[in-house]
């Protein structure tokens, strides 16, 4: 009977509106609407969910809590695998991991998974003290590196079991990607993000702004005069890509990350701060992830007529399903199958257009997707004032430049084992620094496995 | 929050802040620069370091009130605290890792302008500290806009002083003042590092490329975080792009394109001129 009932569709705000603010778009579940959906879940016996979560989370077990209404018993559930159920169910890829396998999905529609996290986790924000039993502390100091999902989920573990922890954050803001990367209308700042680390406050975590390790302090100088027994590096991957073509330094190009950075961090879009943001009036974007999807709706949020450029089809999206739905609600359109080979300028040096070609998709690459090759002869050009790449994002080679005997890949990854020890003794890492731009829940997993190893590690040296 | 220990006016519309911040002074080294932030409307503001001192924890940075931020940086005073100081950033001076011997040998040539004058200082101090010779030209319109002579005077082998109406020094500006020093004084320098407004220093670097003098130049570049995330400073070094927070802020001048520097430090200035109106402020500095 159980599946009979559609899924429970979520309110959002009208698109029109939220086109023009940066309010949070999805409303989630009441009460009411979490336990319908929860009872739609099969409880089944191998639950294809769990194994296709990053961090195994048992979810037909804290869906069953919500069902029956015991929202602390689904809270406490998650929490064994999950330290940031509010942030995972805003911006996890459900459609490609738990809800992508759920069995409803092959003849209906899956179980909301997301939205019930996010419905349990905003519940356990609002309702339970996650943080007001302080440990008892065991006397060794772990110095976190970045403040994002890695370096706070480790921060939590490290810290209930009594260790004294500081976390070092280069930007004035704490939170990493969180606070200035993801917008406010997917993620609330002071709602979801600064409530979660306040968690972390209570518990006993310090934390120190404006400190880039590598520069202001190293990972040396952590460990030899200030005392701490270990080090995590969850720096993450901030630095952007480019193409490489013709124009790319035109005035009105500019990285994702740096137009989502002035939007997002420094609140440029409110006027009583003072960062200037340059929007122009109809906007590229290059790129189809999240953060493709983030800019293009952020520069439509500032009055800008925002176009997606992006070499495959849409099936190929990178981006989480329901970003790709919200901005084609809020106006953005996809150029699909399309390639930019040169910015172009005006006579003042900024520009004016964006010379594209077509593509076709050829043979599946080494990533299982069909590559995409160009159309000949088929250039054309897109008018436009400004242009942001959202091509992706490397980590940082500061800490490997500024630490001895630490060691990265070609791609500037920093190199760990599975329990995410590097090469340098006594020194973790884990998050997008480890694996190259990912998700928060694969950051916040290793951040977790990290606080284990880190845990050990300090133990057999006692 | 970080405390203001000392606040000067050097000359219109020019101050010097000194900053507690004492893992900033501790880090330090000539060449690198700091991110500011008044308080939490502000903007992160690069700034090149102007002199640390290791012992009190402080850091300064000398600041020239033509935007929103540093004017409003420029409005705080002594005991104030600003809300962010982070740095060290950017890569040390090339000159801090060579050797006493190779320093002993070397000639430099320091070319300060305006407000960049008071980034040369640390610089100068560090080589003259070090053993090396250093002669140092500042330039400005008129005497009453000099900063920091006294002070370089006292750390280099010749300060020569360039103003466009002769009303100190020599008459004219920093670039004829180079042909002279080489072609009259028969100055051998190993290495010219200039440091001022950019129009300035691509004009320096015209001078020195006939010479085939080495010549090192600190761009000023737009920057949000400054470590290497926005790419806003993105800069076009002998064909590549760089990024001035992370590659530099120091590069070899002659491969520098500075056409396309001052066209993309340009672009956020009508925006940034709004925000002047909008302050109510009479700024005559886009004018010039």
């Amino acid at each position: 009977m159980a599946n009979k009932i559609p899924r429970v569709s979520v309110r959002e705000q009208e698109p029109a509106v939220r086109a023009t603010n940066f309010e949070e778009v999805c409303y989630g579940y009441n009460v009411e609407e979490a336990q319908t959906e929860a009872s739609r879940c099969l409880n089944c016996k191998n639950p294809r969910c769990v194994a296709a979560c990053p961090v195994g989370i048992n979810i037909p077990s804290f869906i069953s809590k919500i069902a029956e209404g015991d929202f602390a018993a689904a809270s406490s559930i998650i929490a064994a695998d999950s330290s940031l159920p509010s942030i995972c169910g805003r911006v996890c890829p459900q459609e490609t991991q738990c809800e992508g396998s759920c069995i409803l999905g092959i003849k209906s529609e899956p179980v909301a998974i997301g939205k019930l996290e996010r419905f349990v986790g905003d519940w356990s924000l609002e309702n339970e003290c996650k943080g007001c039993q302080k440990a008892a502390s065991n006397g060794h100091k772990v110095a976190i590196i970045g403040s994002g999902p890695s370096g706070l989920a480790c921060a939590s573990d490290l810290a209930k079991w009594g260790y004294d922890v500081t976390i070092f954050e280069a930007l004035h803001k704490l939170g990493g990607v969180l606070v200035y990367g993801i917008p406010e209308f997917r993620l609330p700042k002071e709602k979801i993000v600064a409530r979660e680390i306040d968690s972390l406050r209570r518990l006993g975590v310090k934390f120190e702004t404006d400190v880039v390790v590598g520069r202001t302090i190293t990972i040396d100088s952590l460990m030899e005069d200030e005392g701490f027994d270990a080090v995590f590096i969850g720096s993450g991957a901030g630095l952007p890509r480019f193409m490489g073509i013709p124009g790319e330094n035109l005035n009105g190009v500019v990285s994702a990350n740096e137009f989502l950075t002035r939007a997002n961090l420094m609140r440029a879009y409110d006027d009583e701060y003072d960062t200037p943001i340059y929007v122009g009036k109809r906007v590229v974007v290059v790129g189809g992830g999240n953060v493709a999807m983030d800019a293009v709706r952020t520069a439509k949020r500032l009055g800008a007529e925002s176009i997606i450029v992006y070499r495959r089809s849409e099936q190929e999206l990178p981006a989480r399903r329901e970003e790709v739905h919200h901005a084609k609600e809020e106006g953005i359109e996809f150029k699909m199958l399309t390639n930019p080979t040169e910015v172009l300028a005006d006579e003042k040096g900024w520009v004016r257009g964006l010379r594209c070609v077509e593509m076709e998709l050829g043979e599946p690459d080494e990533s299982g997707r069909r590559s995409p090759v160009e159309k000949p002869g088929s250039d054309f050009e897109v008018e436009c004032d400004v242009v942001i790449m959202a091509l992706g994002t490397s980590p940082n080679p500061l800490l490997k430049r500024t630490t001895a005997g630490l060691e990265t890949n070609r791609r500037g990854c920093i190199v760990t084992n599975e329990q995410g020890a590097t090469t340098r003794e006594g020194v973790f890492a884990g998050g997008d620094a480890v694996t190259g731009a990912a998700t928060v829940i694969l950051a916040m997993g290793a951040g977790r496995t990290a606080a284990k190893a880190i845990n050990e590690y300090i133990e057999s040296k006692k | 929050m970080f405390k203001i220990l000392e606040k000067r006016e050097l000359t219109d519309n020019i101050y010097l802040l000194r900053i507690e911040a004492p893992r900033v002074a501790q880090s330090a080294l000539p060449g690198q620069f700091v991110i500011v932030r008044v308080d939490e409307q502000g903007e992160r503001v690069p700034l090149t370091i102007a002199d640390f001192d290791k012992e009190q924890g402080s850091v300064t940075i000398v600041i020239q009130a033509i935007g929103v931020s540093t004017r409003k940086l420029c409005t705080m005073n002594e005991g104030d605290s600003i809300a962010d100081f982070a740095g060290p950033l950017g890569n040390p001076s090339e000159f801090v890792n060579m050797s006493a011997e190779e320093l002993a040998k070397r000639h430099f040539l320091f070319v300060a302008g305006g407000v960049g004058t008071a980034p040369v200082y640390p610089q100068v101090k560090w080589l003259n500290e070090h053993g090396a010779k250093v002669d140092v030209i500042i330039g400005a319109k008129t005497d009453s806009l000099l900063i920091y002579t006294e002070e370089m005077e006292k750390v280099c082998d010749n300060l020569y002083i360039a103003t466009d109406d002769g009303s100190r020094g020599f008459k004219g500006l920093v670039t004829a003042k180079i042909k002279q020093l080489i072609d009259e004084e028969d100055k051998d320098y190993n290495e010219c590092i200039a440091i001022g407004p950019m129009i300035m220093m691509k004009f320096v670097t015209l001078t020195t490329r006939e010479y085939s003098l080495r010549t090192t130049v600190s761009l000023n570049a737009l920057m949000v975080d400054g470590t290497g995330m926005c790419g806003a400073c993105r800069v076009s070094v002998g064909g590549k792009t760089l990024f001035t927070c992370v590659d530099g802020p120091e590069f070899d001048g002659h491969q520098v394109d500075f056409d396309e520097a001052m066209r993309r430090q340009a672009m956020y200035r009508n925006l940034e001129s709004e925000a002047n109106e909008n302050h109510n402020h009479k700024c005559n500095c886009y004018g010039k």
